[in-house]
């Protein structure tokens, strides 16, 4: 346990130190919906309208920045090994990894969302609506990409290479968000898709770490 | 004769020089009984001639979901067991799988342009394929990414075991929102299909897996030669210095 929260505060004052980079999400998330308007127009109604759905599709693109330099930075400088060869499980190691991941970039994504949302016109229920759903969604993106970034921290070039492979994956989250947040707008069963993105976010926190584990055993040398 | 016995690649050249032109005579015979059965076949009462594309677009649609569990399959083979002709087998079935799935889209955006009114339609069981294929996409992508088939090999395979694990939920979640597509024409023990087009569906169907066996097989002795040359550049780089 000791082990596990001193990674968690390695890796989260890492991040928000100079160098780390974890403001640099909630930043693309901002241009990103500074972009919409300029796509579809300066039109309120159709910016409430779409304003959710866009919500979510920024705060996805945005966790999936930085991923892979979860595990690429401890590995080029060794550090990863030195995990690698403590007692505490490689899981429990990766699950940390992500944990610390999801403090410094996914959960300032959830706390800017009322702001955006207020941008696009949202109404105050939906922009609850948004900001609930997204934090229960984005752990799960996280630890979705956790195995991306296992994967990527072997790679000559991860890059870009993380989100080609954790977007189609991403796919039953970004569902039950839209779905479960437009439920609430419409005032009807909020309940039944919510539950459903807790039950799959909650899946991938288990299948996160232990793939990425097995990708760290496995793929690199 | 135990399973390790067939982790030889030599023993594997030697079983796929006979059954690889058995395969393919196998499809050529099947496909000419099937598509030809399916060509006099009568016309549907609603979609008319167009029926035909189902004889080539259903096998398509089985076999790449067949090809991904086969993918899963070896990806297990490669992790757990670390036989040596599994990833081989991964990487030519996500190869011919890939191209089956291309195809089974295509062809149903065709069928679906006179039948539909349209090429394209957000329903479940397309979006499905295209995730399908994106997956098959991500792990070619994956295999290309790393210059050593080994390791390439274990991270396609670890990316093929997620991909699979993930199909039923998104398959469950991309069936949330309802649509135009009809529901399913055939279950085991009984069939909403005609018999004078249920069969040729199922001989055409048994001549697309023959093909398939013998081009996933071709794939596999390709692969094998393909690595064979590279080690034997490396030595011959390593001897010249």
């Amino acid at each position: 346990m000791s082990a596990l929260s001193a990674i968690v505060m390695r890796d989260v004052k890492l991040a928000l130190r100079a160098g780390g980079g974890a403001g640099v999400g909630v930043i693309f998330f901002l241009a990103l919906v500074t972009l919409v308007p300029f796509a579809v127009g300066p039109d309120m109604p159709l910016l409430t309208r779409i304003g959710p759905a866009m919500l979510w599709i920024g705060a996805l693109l945005a966790s999936l920045l930085g991923l892979d330099r979860i595990f690429a930075a401890d590995h080029e400088d060794g550090s990863l090994d030195q995990l690698m060869l403590s007692s505490a499980p490689l899981e429990t190691i990766a699950a940390a990894k992500g944990l610390a991941h999801w403090l410094a970039s996914g959960l300032p994504l959830v706390i800017v969302t009322p702001v955006l949302g207020l941008m696009l016109g949202i109404e105050p229920k939906a922009l609850l609506a948004v900001s609930l759903t997204l934090l229960a969604g984005t752990p799960g993106l996280t630890f979705l990409g956790l195995v991306a970034a296992a994967l990527a921290a072997a790679m000559p070039r991860g890059g870009l290479f993380s989100a080609v492979l954790v977007l189609p994956l991403s796919i039953p989250l970004l569902i039950f968000g839209v779905v479960s947040t437009n439920a609430a707008i419409a005032g009807e069963g909020f309940g039944a898709p919510f539950r459903f993105l807790c039950a799959i976010s909650l899946f991938f926190l288990v299948l996160g770490p232990a793939a990425a584990a097995m990708a760290l055993r496995h793929v690199r040398d | 004769m135990p399973l390790i016995d067939y982790a030889n690649p030599r023993r594997f050249q030697e079983i796929a020089r006979w059954l690889i032109p058995l395969a393919a005579a196998a499809a050529a015979i099947l496909l000419a009984v099937g598509l030809s059965m399916g060509w006099r076949a009568p016309a549907d009462y609603q979609q008319g001639e167009m029926v035909k594309v189902m004889y080539i677009h259903v096998p398509f649609a089985w076999l790449s979901l067949a090809a991904y569990t086969l993918m899963a399959v070896a990806a297990l083979g490669t992790i757990v067991w670390r036989h040596p002709l599994a990833d081989v087998a991964g990487k030519a079935a996500a190869q011919v799988g890939a191209v089956f799935c291309f195809l089974c889209l295509v062809t149903g955006a065709l069928w679906g342009r006179p039948t539909w009114g349209t090429y394209w339609d957000w329903d479940p069981r397309l979006t499905s394929v295209l995730v399908l294929f994106l997956l098959y996409l991500g792990v070619l992508a994956l295999w290309r990414a790393f210059d050593d088939p080994l390791r390439a090999g274990r991270a396609a395979a670890i990316l093929a075991l997620v991909g699979f694990i993930n199909v039923p939920v998104v398959k469950f979640s991309v069936d949330w929102w309802n649509s135009i597509h009809q529901r399913d024409s055939i279950s085991l023990g009984k069939s909403a299909i005609d018999p004078s087009m249920l069969y040729p569906l199922l001989i055409s169907a048994a001549g697309f897996f023959a093909l398939f066996a013998a081009l996933h097989l071709a794939a596999m002795r390709n692969e094998l030669l393909r690595r064979r040359a590279r080690t034997l550049r490396i030595l011959k780089a390593a001897e010249t210095e």
